[in-house]
């Protein structure tokens, strides 16, 4: 029943998960809330690498519909306690179905101008909860309490490492999936499609359906992720998930490279611990305050400047070229062959 | 006999000494003469307190001058001796004034940084976003840089205690203000639509009878021009704002372009004129600046910044030119200082070796007196208020304000008072004793 891609795709998902697990046991509280912070990226970070790498449709939005998962797990969460189980399936759908409507929309429109209309999503939408604040808590937000660890866990266990294994399992059970996904038939047709329209349609792709399809897959994700940080932060408010936050997954996956799982592991480390690492710096550093409180900003701005030059295709890429680049050295030495490696094409395909 | 009784007496006295140990042993944990690491943060020589600050974003405008200033006075304080011979390490936050950053970088602080208390966090909605968080895990949160009245609730937030006056109070004071002295006149209101604005207006309404138009913005929306064309058409001839500095300053560019000039009475926390001078001239690329704010009407709970004849400002400014001279001398900045020294005060009540809930339980019970404030505190068991009332004051050509009026204290439900208790002067050193 298993297919051999399957298999080793839930072998290394087994493997990361008891090595994470045993990683975040042996770390202090805040590194666990870290972690989960970065496993919970990568969940959004993949499902946007799988909409703009791999099927080319550029999305600014996708905070906006990480606001949506979140604020579907507040309200929820609002009077009621359900399982956790059951508050990430309905946020999820939730944000699939405005993801849907608004792939009918996106699938009519290319370049800048899915650029345009998506980024008017990740403006728009957030205002809706300070327009409707009886609802959605306007500015303040609604607050969220935080997953309670099971009893046999101890009652010492810390709750940001329960929150950290949620999110590893969540993560990994996500990455399984759209592994599988783009290993097929669909993740095929997602790559013609970016690749080339006219040659996708004339191969018997309809187009227009798989753009709709990938905007949903990618949107169930983020509506995922967006009801894990709501549980994380234990807050959802709009300045939460404004453009700066649409803006920093898309810098996440070039950063980390486009178009591959690997790469959005990559750029969500990056989102997350560039901003931790700096944070801080203000008051430790003795900087005139005007400097000081603005190098957390400036940091991660030649962070991404330094990366787009020195790894034009992401650290996932550079990455893969370093590791041909090896190999093609080593081929070359075995059959004392002294040639030139060619950077941009290492494998000499 | 007299060998028995010397027995016992030699008996008694033994118990007697092992007594008086027992007392010095108790004394060395709570009180005595060595430094022990009591709580989490505290050292032997350390006392390390987090907070968070907009130092970036729409509230840093003049705000994120104030954690520096109360760093200031921590190392003033480090420098003359330090609390018990510990010196205070201050780290501060930025959160952006986002309460989802606030919820992360708090984490940050107690967990990873594990600080003794969270001193002066700045921001209502800001803050709103953590303080069920440090009450839960016990974490002192100690004078929240907002006058929301939402810190005041010990049965819920034991761990919680306000600083300057509540809104609310702020709000009645100011529409007693306009009830006497603007009598007749039209009024309208210009709030930030979250607690802060709400608070306010909360305690106008309770002064106010008939009010022309009530607008309100999102700090995240920097487009004010509908709210006070509303406000002109509505025809108020005093507008009453409960803003951050950065949207007066908008609100009162935008009435400037309108032709429109009402009486603006406007809250503390917005009114600072250096600050609003500032972003008046940048803004409005130098058209406009400090002559929009004269005869602005505001309130004060601290000395006036340019009263240099006042012992605390020269004290405050002395420290000022020492050790942050490259930030303005403002009200943020005697703000960060006033509430600096309010801490050592409590860390110093709360004895040798200070514990988490050591120090709530001094604040409950030991009255905080001697500070800079024109009005008193009103912590005790069942109220973590801060500053009680305020002075109202105008703002004259010069752009100096002038306070008008006794001090006035109140709560959130009573009667407005007058109090007429006298102003404290600091001790000689500069450090509260």
């Amino acid at each position: 029943m298993l297919t051999p891609t399957l298999s080793r795709h839930l072998g290394l998902a087994v493997v990361a998960f008891i090595l994470l697990l045993l990683l975040s046991s042996q770390i202090g509280a805040y590194d666990d809330y870290t972690l989960a912070a970065v496993a919970i990226f990568v969940i959004a970070t993949a499902g946007l690498n799988l909409l703009t790498g791999v099927n080319g449709q550029l999305s600014l939005g996708h905070g906006a519909l990480m606001a949506v998962g979140a604020y579907s797990t507040s309200l929820l969460l609002r009077g009621h306690d359900l399982p956790l189980i059951l508050v990430l399936l309905l946020s999820l759908a939730g944000a699939s179905l405005v993801g849907a409507v608004f792939g009918v929309a996106a699938a009519r429109l290319r370049g800048p101008y899915l650029a345009g209309a998506t980024l008017a999503l990740a403006v728009g939408l957030p205002q809706i909860a300070t327009r409707y604040s009886h609802v959605f808590g306007g500015e303040e937000g609604l607050t969220v309490p935080p997953p309670a660890a099971p009893s046999w866990l101890g009652a010492d266990f810390p709750p940001e490492r329960w929150m950290a294994w949620i999110a590893i399992a969540v993560a990994l059970v996500t990455l399984v999936l759209l592994g599988n996904l783009l290993q097929s038939s669909v993740g095929r047709s997602f790559k013609a499609v970016r690749d080339h329209e006219a040659a996708a349609a004339l191969a018997g792709i309809n187009v227009a359906r798989t753009q709709v399809v990938a905007f949903v897959v990618s949107s169930a994700c983020a509506g995922l992720a967006g009801s894990l940080f709501a549980y994380w932060s234990g807050l959802t408010a709009p300045a939460g998930f404004g453009v700066a936050l649409s803006l920093q997954l898309i810098s996440a996956i070039v950063i980390g490279g486009l178009g591959s799982l690997s790469g959005a592991v990559w750029g969500s480390i990056v989102l997350v611990f560039v901003p931790n690492f700096t944070s801080g710096m203000a008051s430790s550093l003795n900087l005139p305050s005007s400097v000081g409180n603005n190098l957390p900003l400036l940091i991660y701005g030649a962070v991404l400047v330094v990366a787009m030059l020195v790894v034009p295709y992401g650290i996932d890429g550079g990455l893969r070229r370093l590791l041909a680049l090896a190999r093609a050295r080593w081929a070359g030495a075995a059959t004392n062959h002294k040639g030139v490696v060619d950077w941009d094409d290492p494998a000499g395909s | 006999m007299n060998i028995q009784i010397n027995h016992m007496t030699s008996a008694m006295s033994r118990i007697a000494i092992g007594c008086a140990l027992a007392l010095l042993a108790a004394c060395g944990e709570s009180g005595g003469t060595t430094n022990t690491a009591s709580a989490p943060g505290i050292t032997t020589s350390e006392i390390k307190i987090g907070s968070t600050q907009p130092l970036t974003g729409p509230a840093a405008p003049g705000y994120s001058e104030i954690a520096p200033a109360a760093n200031a006075y921590f190392q003033y304080v480090n420098a003359h001796g330090g609390i018990f011979g510990r010196k205070i390490t201050y780290e501060y936050l930025d959160d952006g004034y986002n309460p989802t950053t606030t919820s992360s970088v708090t984490r940050k602080l107690v967990l990873q940084d594990k600080v003794f208390a969270v001193f002066n966090a700045l921001g209502t909605p800001t803050h709103l976003a953590v303080v069920d968080y440090l009450n839960s895990e016990k974490v002192p949160d100690l004078f929240v840089a907002s006058g929301c009245n939402c810190w005041n609730d010990p049965s819920t937030h034991p761990y919680t205690f306000g600083w300057q006056p509540d809104y609310t109070i702020e709000g009645k004071i100011l529409g007693q203000y306009i009830q006497q002295n603007l009598a007749g006149k039209k009024v309208g209101y210009f709030y930030q639509n979250d607690e802060f604005g709400l608070d306010g207006v909360k305690g106008l309404d309770q002064q106010i009878s008939s009010v022309a138009s009530r607008q309100n913005y999102v700090p995240t929306n920097t487009n004010v021009a509908p709210q006070i064309a509303a406000l002109q058409a509505s025809g108020a001839q005093v507008v009453v704002s409960f803003s951050i500095p950065a949207f007066t300053a908008l609100a009162l560019l935008t009435a400037a372009k309108l032709h429109y000039n009402p009486v603006w009475v406007v809250s503390n926390v917005g009114s600072d004129v250096p600050t609003l001078t500032g972003l008046l001239t940048k803004f409005s690329s130098g058209a406009a600046g400090g002559q929009l704010l004269t005869g602005m009407v505001t309130d004060a709970y601290l000395p006036l910044v340019t009263d240099a004849s006042n012992p605390w400002i020269t004290l405050f400014k002395k420290i000022h030119d020492q050790y942050i001279q490259s930030l303005p001398w403002d009200g943020n900045v005697l703000y960060g200082m006033g509430a600096a020294y309010a801490f050592v005060q409590a860390i110093k009540a709360a004895g040798r070796n200070p514990t988490r809930a050591g120090i709530v339980h001094t604040l409950e019970t030991t009255k905080l007196t001697g500070g800079p404030g024109l009005a008193p505190y009103g912590y005790g068991s069942n109220n973590h208020l801060g500053y009680l009332g305020v002075q109202v004051a105008t703002i004259g050509a010069d752009g100096n304000a002038t306070t008008v009026g006794p001090v006035y204290t109140s709560s959130d439900s009573g009667s407005i008072n007058q109090y007429s208790g006298t102003p404290a002067t600091p001790p000689s050193n500069g450090i509260p004793s």
